[in-house]
């Protein structure tokens, strides 16, 4: 599934590629090329920021984001893959820059804990309703005749 | 009677939780960079700028690599354990002035004292960037061989200091002898 949606954000942004490749490799300033700063921060949305760990690196107006925006600008108009960019940053800063952590060993509990609590609560569920209709479906002899005697002394 | 000890569990359990989570500081980051090489660098040094230094050049020995600024308040936390850490002359010290300006890190210096063998200008922040940096102060222990052993986030404690960066200083320093 993230394979399918990088391909897609990848292919969405081939024509950019091509106009990022002629730019110089100097940073241009911010809204120079719209394209590229938008796909600056499609790169920085991914990014979580380390100095306000819950905003993003597009979001934050830290200052070691603001530098992290202007390295993925730099990469990003030297030809480089957002793949390359989000390997570079998880080189220096680990997997927990990365807002979607790719599945290891040190991360399942993160991927598959939801679902797993999820079925946890599922088998409590269907187990209590079980036990519950299973306790009101038997009546006893004594207590099934009460319950017709009730029945029948019924005023209506 | 089993129903009735039930919230008592979930309790216990939640209260386990909490007090290791909430005991645990989320700012320290493990780093993808401890046992890896040292990232290569060569930045001109702060008090002569003609001068370079590059991690290559303090191969073979055992050195600790502090970042600092002038503008770093916490720095000014840990800077008396550094400065008593340079006067015992245990272990090389290399600072890395990040995102500085020259004239306020040399004032600060001689303000608070300079513990450092040398100190490197990094003005830009990139070599903070290649060395992970996102809040300073940082320290690293850096091999024989170049390699980071050990980082620190945050102002050196003397706890830090004596139970786990000294033990790990002398270590190393018996590695390769």
């Amino acid at each position: 599934m993230r394979e399918l949606i990088l391909a897609l954000a990848l292919l969405t942004a081939a024509p950019a590629w091509a106009q990022g490749a002629s730019a110089p490799a100097q940073a241009a300033p911010l809204a120079d090329d719209p394209a590229l700063e938008a796909r600056v921060y499609a790169v920085a949305e991914e990014l979580r920021c380390l100095v306000c760990q819950n905003e993003t690196i597009a979001a934050s107006q830290a200052d070691l984001a603001v530098d992290l925006r202007k390295q993925i600008r730099q990469k990003l108009a030297a030809g480089q893959s957002e793949r390359q960019i989000l390997d570079f940053m998880t080189e220096r800063y680990g997997d927990f820059v990365l807002y979607r952590p790719p599945l290891k060993a040190t991360t399942v509990a993160l991927w598959v804990g939801p679902f797993a609590l999820l079925g946890v609560a599922a088998a409590v569920l269907v187990i209590n309703i079980r036990r519950r209709r299973a306790a009101s479906a038997t009546l006893s002899a004594d207590d099934a005749r009460r319950a017709r005697d009730l029945l029948a002394e019924d005023p209506r | 009677m089993r129903r009735a000890l039930l919230p008592l569990a979930i309790f216990l359990i939640l209260a386990g939780f909490l007090a290791i989570g909430l005991n645990r500081d989320p700012r320290e980051v493990p780093s993808p960079l401890v046992d890896k090489p040292a990232p290569m660098f060569s930045l001109p040094q702060l008090a002569d700028t003609a001068a370079k230094l590059s991690p290559a050049d303090l191969r073979g020995r055992v050195w600790l690599f502090n970042v600092w600024a002038s503008w770093c308040v916490a720095c000014r936390i840990e800077h008396p354990l550094l400065v008593d850490l340079a006067r015992q002359g245990t272990v090389p010290l290399i600072g890395l002035n990040y995102k500085d300006q020259r004239a306020d890190a040399l004032a600060w210096l001689k303000q608070h004292g300079d513990p450092y063998k040398l100190s490197v200008a990094d003005t830009e922040g990139l070599v903070g960037i290649d060395y992970g940096v996102y809040g300073v102060p940082e320290t690293f222990v850096i091999d024989k061989y170049g390699v980071i052993r050990h980082k620190h986030i945050g102002p050196v404690t003397p706890e830090a200091l004596r139970d786990e960066i000294l033990p790990l200083v002398a270590k190393l320093e018996k590695e390769g002898a």
